[in-house]
């Protein structure tokens, strides 16, 4: 009989978690349906996001949000990705166990720090660096773009040097047998070996980056205009909405609502195909 | 036996592995002939793979690990060097690509039976296509699997059995020419059927260069080896021709062993 119940209640919540993202998706397709037949997929490249005087119209683009996600993403994954190759590179391969032990642990508390830390963290210490030696003033799209990176990396960090690590030793004394050095077992053994692993760590962080609110927030500058150069302030999708939603009102509503499904595939197909790429290693 | 029929030798070689009081090999004093099969036998943790890994320093990838002694290769030009004293990666690499090794287990890389067995060779520097290839071809017809292989070669190495994997290991060695192939128990991962294969190669290979194998299976070191060595607890008890330690030993351990007394 306690069989069949928690037979019954695993069947329940394997469902429910099911249904949730069937009912997520439902909900932000019908509530973005008003901007859907209002403004189509042109919503993806107009950059208009005005609301009417009487608060009940307007004309509403995501394209400033849409790029300065996709911007401030893609600094953040072009710094943090050779980065964490380099570091959990150096944890499986190069360093000392005295080393190495102790450097793990940093890096998995540092991915444990709640994102608003580092958002203001980068804000009041970051920030005026970037200011002073490479331009704007402070908060932009680099700003946002370099703390998503430390935030981001070590989980990177982490992911791929576990997955490095499970490279067989003898596969790896395998290779210095036939006369490599190490740079080359790292290249043509361990990489290959945990490719998976690795591929699968930076579409997830990617996934994360993309949907980052609250550091990217402090530091992206939340404004609606065009960046004409990486160091200009612009607004991403989740700080639009995390702005924007107490005041927000029909039409408005609806087409931040259009962003939030925007955002929702993306992650989804994000996630499902670093899902499928850790599968893969596991099976092989 | 003069010293021109030797390829390396052990002298009063210790071992200790790092973190580890007890030495794991005592004095141990081995010659290894030209073109012979030498066995290694011995009761499993008495120190056989310790010892096979020394002579190619495989051990120096990890730290602390404390020897002395000496291990001599006799090299072509008739010079002797003291692998032990040996310092620098590019001094690895070449003893490395003399001495060659073959793991317990199947090693492939990720990567095509092609690019396996090319691997070493691309490692060396060799850059011409055209000699790479019949490097390749070469190798893998000395192990024997030129046929099983040759029309799938850019397919991936892990597809292939066991048995056939271990013998693109030895293409692999082969394919560098080296003048030593150390075995560590080749085919203890194997079916009796794929051991046939792999130990009528071994045979065949002593043609070109020389061997030491350890192994744990007595009739293995009987049937392929012309010397045997025989190690229990860290220490080297006998060393004869094979046919007198297996018929005729002069320690009384040996004889015990040899007979399934213990081990
Ligand atoms: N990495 C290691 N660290 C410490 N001790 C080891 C290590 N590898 C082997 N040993 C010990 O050294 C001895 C010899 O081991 P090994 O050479 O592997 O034996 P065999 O190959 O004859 O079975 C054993 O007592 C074993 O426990
Ligand atoms: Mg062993």
């Amino acid at each position: 009989m306690g069989g069949t119940f928690f037979k019954n209640f695993s069947f329940f919540s394997a469902t429910l978690s099911f249904f949730l993202l069937i009912g997520i998706f439902s909900i932000l397709f019908s509530y973005a349906q008003d901007a859907l037949h209002e403004f189509g997929f042109d919503f993806l490249f107009n950059e208009v996001w005005e609301a009417d005087e009487d608060d009940e119209g307007g004309i509403f683009g995501g394209f400033i949000p849409i790029i300065g996600t996709l911007l401030s993403t893609l600094i953040a994954m072009i710094i943090a990705t050779p980065l964490a190759m380099g570091i959990a590179i150096f944890l499986t391969e190069i360093a000392s166990s005295k080393i190495a032990k102790p450097v793990s642990i940093a890096i998995e508390l540092l991915a444990a720090i709640p994102s608003i830390i580092y958002g203001m963290w980068g804000l009041f210490y970051f920030a005026p660096i970037v200011q002073e030696y490479i331009g704007g003033n402070g908060v932009g799209l680099l700003t946002a773009g370099i703390v998503l990176a430390i935030m981001i990396l070590p989980f990177m960090a982490a992911i791929s040097r576990d997955a490095m690590q499970t490279t067989p030793a003898v596969l790896k004394e395998s290779a210095y047998a036939m006369g490599a050095t190490k740079f080359e077992v790292i290249k043509d053994v361990i990489m290959p070996y945990a490719k998976g692993g690795i591929i699968g760590s930076v579409i997830l962080a990617l996934g994360r980056a993309l949907g980052e609110t609250m550091a990217v927030a402090f530091l992206i500058g939340s404004v609606m205009s065009i960046p004409s150069s990486i160091t200009d302030p612009s607004t991403s999708i989740p700080v639009l909405l995390a702005n924007n939603f107490a005041e927000a009102q029909d039409l408005e509503m609806s087409a931040m609502y259009y962003l939030a499904l925007i955002l929702f595939i993306v992650s989804l197909v994000i996630i499902s195909i670093a899902k499928f790429y850790f599968l893969r290693t596991k099976v092989k | 036996m003069s010293k021109k029929d030797l390829v390396m030798e052990v002298k009063d070689f210790s071992f200790t592995y790092a973190g580890v009081d007890k030495p794991s090999l005592n004095k141990i004093n081995l010659p290894i002939e030209k073109n012979k099969i030498t066995a290694m036998i011995g009761p499993s943790g008495c120190g056989k793979s310790t010892l096979l890994r020394a002579m190619n320093r495989i051990h120096d990838l990890y730290t602390g690990n404390r020897y002395e002694g000496e291990i001599n290769l006799y090299k072509e030009d008739d010079s002797i060097q003291n692998i032990l004293k040996l310092k620098k990666e590019n001094d690895f690499i070449q003893l490395r690509q003399e001495v060659g090794m073959i793991f317990p287990k199947p090693t492939p890389f990720p990567m095509s039976i092609f690019d396996n067995v090319a691997y070493g060779l691309k490692l060396s520097g060799l850059k011409d296509k055209a000699e790479i290839e019949h490097r390749v071809e070469t190798a893998l017809k000395g192990a024997s699997i030129w046929n099983e292989t040759k029309d799938r070669l850019k397919k991936s190495a892990l597809g292939l059995s066991g048995g056939q994997q271990q013998r693109i290991c030895i293409a692999r060695a082969v394919a560098l020419k080296p003048r030593v192939l150390l075995f560590d128990e080749p085919t203890s991962a194997l079916d009796p059927i794929s051991t046939g294969a792999i130990e009528e190669l071994i045979s065949e290979l002593k043609k070109e260069l020389s061997i030491v194998i350890v192994t744990h299976n007595m009739q293995q070191a009987s049937r392929l080896s012309d010397s045997t060595a025989f190690m229990y607890l860290g220490d080297l008890i006998e060393y004869d021709k094979t046919d007198t330690i297996f018929l005729n030993p002069s320690e009384k351990l040996t004889e015990d062993y040899i007979t399934g007394r213990f081990g």
